[in-house]
């Protein structure tokens, strides 16, 4: 889709088709964005469309809008994390992705809505207010990423860049029925996404089409020395390999059964048999440590944000309100007023976590179990080339439903947790409908077999209807 | 058991004042959550070591040469206040 209309720009009009879009969200109900970067976003349309001469508008991505999540630094436009303790920060500097796009020719239209600080799987706790789901206005779209997986599902945007840190790209992919990646961990560089659990995060394409995922994953995966995690190397995603004649897929007997909605169950196991169908074989194989791994990622998650989270304190970049009084009564108003509950939940029992005393029982029994955890992704993949499940349990709930109880909204990212703590990639894929709200197959690889992941994700979408699917109330 | 003055305690060991209003909730809540992380005291992990980082990660070094950084006047750009070219702060003492 998006090789198409790039096509389209170049014989069309990219700024026609910008403001089209911007119309279009000026009309919306989802409030996926939270900023729009209309005027340098239509110069550089105008600029594109003036240009017509060999060897401009080549780039991969050359004037296609692409929308960004609010944690991901763009230049010149507000970068807040949805949290009111930021707003007004202006990055005086790109992401490294961002980087990467521009160079590519892509056309930064705005920023998009997010659970604040990435914590969370609703989008409901954004200063900006909650994000609605286009296939159905009362109920979230998913999150932390829900903006910016709005926004694509919407029409708003045609493809768009979020963040996962224990789902939060496969959640709102899997809510709003559209294909979202989580790359293996060091992929993709992470100079200039805002920290929340720096150990677990990737940044990741949401698009219409797998194609698209690993068009952006072309642009966007790479070596860059400014993240000392990054990974050495560059990989082609591009085209991706066709069929699954052959591929050994495991199913992890721990991501069905109790706890998981019939019609998810129904509509992973149909795609199942799709893949087993076009010549790919599944056995079951366990995931033993499952259970587990929402207890370790959450103690991790909390504890490493109550570290990242420390740099908040109104004296570099944003909220800082009355009188200054001593140090620590100023900062600790700031902190008090600029951040909200959840936010404060996860600083608060991460500074529990790591606190004197409870050092070993919770945050380095959590890495051990992340050990075992990733340990037994290791040996699922000595049998098999891929591993296949829901990516939620559930559809999307109710706008409301579970803010109050934290623990339940928790509880939902049972499957998409596992994969950051093993650093493998996954991603997610329209596989269906319960009701009327889509549901997401998701499909986990070995690190740095993101190629693999694509071959099956667009096999299956070849076979299948689900992503031609569009939301009615847009 | 979290108490009313161990969150009060956290609160300061955080930098982020607890309101009296909210003080309840996270009490509650706290002792929630971390009554589901206590299942993780059922995991056998005698002898497993931790894992901080999934990539295998050595040491980067690079030559030390000078290379341009953000200016004085855009690394200021965003403080709430400044003072002659530097970041106002509280009064420490």
């Amino acid at each position: 889709m998006l090789g198409e209309l790039r096509e389209q720009l170049r014989s069309g009009s990219a700024e026609d088709y910008l403001c089209k879009l911007f119309e279009k969200i000026e009309r919306s109900k989802l409030n996926g964005f939270t900023t729009l970067a209309k005027e340098s976003a239509l110069q550089q349309a105008r600029d594109f469309d003036r240009d017509r001469s060999p060897g401009q508008g080549q780039g991969l991505l050359a004037g296609v809008p692409i929308a960004i999540k609010e944690c991901i630094s763009t230049r010149g436009i507000q970068t807040c994390c949805s949290s009111r303790i930021l707003q007004g920060y202006i990055p005086p500097y790109d992401a490294h992705v961002i980087e990467r796009l521009k160079a590519e020719g892509a056309i930064i239209m705005g920023k998009t809505n997010m659970d604040e600080f990435a914590m969370g799987s609703s989008t409901e706790t954004s200063c900006f207010g909650p994000t609605k789901n286009p296939w159905d206005l009362n109920t979230v779209p998913g999150g932390s990423s829900g903006g910016s997986a709005a926004v694509v599902a919407g029409g708003e945007a045609p493809c768009a860049l979020g963040s996962d840190t224990g789902g939060s790209v496969r959640c709102p992919a899997s809510f709003c029925g559209i294909v979202g990646l989580k790359p293996t961990y060091g992929l993709v560089s992470r100079y200039g996404l805002v920290a929340y659990a720096n150990s677990l995060e990737q940044i990741g394409p949401l698009t219409h089409t797998v194609e698209d995922t690993a068009l952006l994953m072309q642009i966007i995966a790479g070596h860059d020395g400014r993240d000392t995690t990054s990974a050495e190397g560059k990989s082609d995603y591009l085209p991706v390999k066709e069929g699954v004649k052959g591929l050994k897929i495991g199913i992890p007997k721990e991501y069905f059964g109790e706890g998981v909605n019939k019609d998810v169950e129904k509509a992973v196991w149909d795609a199942i048999h799709t893949l087993e169908g076009l010549g790919a074989t599944w056995q079951e194989v366990s995931l033993p440590h499952t259970k587990h791994a929402l207890a370790a990622y959450y103690v991790i998650a909390m504890s490493e944000a109550s570290s990242n989270l420390a740099r908040f304190d109104g004296l570099r970049y944003g909220l800082r309100e009355g009188e200054d009084k001593d140090w620590h009564t100023t900062f600790s108003d700031i902190r008090s007023k600029g951040f909200g509950p959840e936010v404060k939940r996860r600083i608060l029992l991460g500074t529990y976590a790591l606190s004197a005393g409870y050092y070993g029982r919770y945050y380095l029994k959590a890495l051990k179990v992340r050990t075992l955890i990733k340990n037994d992704f290791l040996k699922a993949f000595k049998d098999v080339d891929l591993v296949a499940g829901p990516t939620m349990p559930i559809p999307a709930f109710r706008i409301g439903e579970r803010i109050n109880d934290p623990l339940s909204l928790y509880l939902a990212d049972v499957f998409t947790v596992p994969i950051n703590l093993a650093g493998v990639p996954a991603i997610s894929v329209p596989c269906g409908f319960a009701g009327h709200l889509p549901v997401g197959l998701q499909l986990i690889g070995k690190h740095f077999d993101e190629a693999t992941v694509l071959q099956a994700a667009q096999a299956f979408e070849a076979a299948t209807p689900f992503h031609e699917k569009k939301p009615e109330v847009v | 058991m979290i108490t009313r003055d161990d969150v009060e305690h956290i609160g300061w060991l955080a930098s982020i004042k607890v309101e009296d209003t909210e003080k309840d909730d996270f009490v509650k809540q706290f002792n929630s959550i971390l009554d589901y992380f206590h299942q993780l005291d059922e995991v056998d992990t005698e002898g497993v070591e931790p894992t901080y980082r999934v990539v295998d990660l050595a040491n980067i070094f690079r030559e030390d040469v000078a290379r341009p950084s953000l200016s004085q006047e855009d690394a200021l750009k965003n403080a709430p206040r400044s003072l002659d070219g530097y970041f106002k702060s509280p009064r420490i003492v």
